[in-house]
């Protein structure tokens, strides 16, 4: 247990907040010093078509980050969703910008030159406003971390304080390496609209210890459902990113683990399940070890 | 639609198509010819007794993700030394994913992901992914099992459907009622609930007109056969990734800003 909420140690420098950094600072951190590259950075103008038709303000970046550098040396491209624009959801440009620079990297590593991609997610899924296109480019950068997962370690990282929901969760959870923190939170439907479906005897919204209980960071890092813990702390993060990397291609990844997971799953009672139990049942590493060989 | 003993528009369509189903609900797959070749037909279904309470009607739960993935993979597994790969057809009739509490305790992101990862993976290794769009294609659900498909069909027909959201919930979200979320994809092709908004997309290659979806004739049976037929021969003709989905003039008209966005970072890519 103590492996899986293992967190780097503060030192005694005053550490920097990952989480209070812009999606272009968390870009620029992550990346080797002096390396951060933007590519359709404001200057670009190129926003979303559909906003305005809807009286919305757009933003120059569309709320995606895309910078390459090098991570330990090496080529890499950050995208990093910025939760201060319209929530972090996904538009058809922030998404296409994901999409695209995933797609690219994935070309250069057919090509034999290695790209280091690295997901920053902060985001409550599609934006609504632009449906059916947030719909189409979630799939679409789906579809290239699946790709691009066979030849390089896609990289995760869910700091807070929006979390990852919607279709953005999916694309999360076909990452090779998930690094969260204890603000962050990662779920497929948000507190809210699990709330509005399914009636607040389901769940709660406004019960926020239940909740960090169900989705938050150190739940599902000790639960098996993303790799490591870290602090709120620009360094320990970057760090954590930089042993994603050098650890490789997962053997197997989590998504493609089907006999594994449909075997916890009959082990697990709908009707008494809690957060703890499930803990102890997906948690338990050495049943994982075993079933993966 | 409240008539219990009626078949789901899924298990209709995958027992016109290929006939009597293996597996039991919530997925039912059949394996039948398509055209000159075998194929695998998958189907999400409703499951009344199953034993997460929120996911018995046609929606991507927990089981539907895992065993969504299982039955593409089978195939993919069974497929991996064969010199051709069999087409897969989804067929699409889910209302949305599972809203639950014990659906986000046992990750339902990752259940949703690994059918996400087997369709896309099926695609990757050869096999031509046709979606059949027959009832709702909604969020989630249709990420789970649709949206990785080379090729995206669907028949026109009311009940027929692509979004993000539910109706119902986007018009509580967007404080507007139903009749104005209408009109708004109107105007805003991408908000559009209809399936010939979803075309000007670029993301339908086919729109089956004149099929009855809830009672369909031999003839359009027939029909629809051929178009998925047709549909794995081009999609094996073409690339495994999805970029056909911008090749089309719909897409360069209605997806340009997704066309510039790629082509400005591919400029952009090497430093010079």
């Amino acid at each position: 247990m103590n492996a899986a909420s293992e967190t780097v140690a503060p030192s005694f420098a005053a550490r920097e907040s990952f989480i209070e950094l812009t999606a272009r600072e968390r870009a620029r951190r992550l990346l080797d010093a002096g390396t951060f590259r933007e590519l359709l950075g404001p200057f670009d103008r190129l926003t979303s078509p559909w906003l305005p038709l809807q009286g919305i303000v757009c933003q120059a970046d569309d709320g995606a980050i895309i910078a390459r550098g090098s991570i330990d040396g090496e080529p890499a491209v950050v995208a990093a969703i910025e939760s201060a624009f319209q929530g972090g959801s996904i538009g058809e440009v922030s998404g296409s910008k994901i999409a695209g620079a995933l797609e690219l990297a994935l070309r250069d590593c057919e090509r034999g030159r290695t790209v280091r991609p690295i997901i920053v997610f902060e985001t409550g899924g599609v934006r609504l406003q632009e449906a059916n296109l947030g719909l189409a480019v979630i799939a679409e950068i789906q579809a290239a971390i699946v790709a691009l997962r066979r030849h390089v370690p896609v990289v995760g990282v869910i700091a807070g304080m929006v979390g990852c929901f919607g279709g953005m969760s999916l694309a999360a959870a076909l990452c090779s390496r998930l690094i969260m923190t204890r603000q962050g939170r990662l779920g497929m439907n948000g507190p809210e609209v699990i709330e509005q479906e399914a009636g607040i005897e389901e769940l709660d919204a406004s019960d926020r210890r239940r909740i960090w209980q169900l989705i938050g960071g150190e739940q599902r890092v000790a639960s098996g459902l993303a790799d490591r813990l870290v602090d709120d702390d620009a360094d320990a993060i970057a760090a954590a990113v930089r042993e994603a990397f050098s650890a490789g291609v997962p053997p197997v990844h989590r998504s493609e683990a089907v006999g594994r997971y449909l075997s916890l799953l009959s082990r697990i009672d709908p009707d008494t399940a809690t957060p703890e139990s499930m803990r102890s049942v997906f948690g338990d590493r050495t049943a994982n070890s075993k079933e993966c060989e | 639609m409240s008539d219990t003993t009626a078949l789901s528009r899924g298990q209709r369509w995958l027992r016109a198509l290929a006939g009597e189903p293996i597996g039991a609900a919530p997925i039912w797959h059949a394996d039948a010819p398509l055209g000159d070749e075998p194929a695998r037909f998958i189907a999400v279904v409703p499951d009344p007794t199953n034993r997460f309470p929120r996911a018995r009607d046609n929606v991507v739960g927990l089981e539907q993700g895992w065993h969504l993935a299982q039955a593409v993979r089978a195939v993919v597994e069974a497929d991996a030394h064969a010199p051709r790969r069999r087409p897969i057809v989804a067929i699409v009739d889910v209302k949305s994913q599972a809203y639950g509490y014990r659906e986000e305790m046992l990750g339902i992101h990752l259940a949703c992901a690994a059918a996400v990862d087997a369709y896309a993976s099926a695609r990757l290794a050869g096999h031509p992914v046709v979606a059949l769009i027959v009832g709702p294609a909604m969020s989630g659900a249709f990420l789970a099992h649709g949206y990785q498909a080379n090729r995206i069909l669907a028949l026109d027909a009311p009940g027929t459907m692509v979004h993000a959201m539910g109706k119902e919930a986007a018009a509580r979200v967007t404080r507007r009622c139903v009749e104005a979320l209408d009109a708004l994809g109107e105007t805003i092709t991408p908000m559009s609930y209809s399936l010939t908004g979803f075309a000007k997309l670029g993301l339908l290659d086919r729109l089956i007109e004149q099929v009855d979806a809830d009672a369909p004739t031999q003839e359009q049976i027939t029909r629809v056969h051929r178009a998925l037929a047709d549909a794995a021969s081009s999609a094996r003709a073409d690339a495994a990734d999805l970029s056909h989905r911008l090749d089309s003039d719909a897409a360069r008209a209605t997806r340009a800003a997704s066309i510039e966005v790629r082509r400005r970072l591919a400029l952009q890519w090497d430093a010079v």
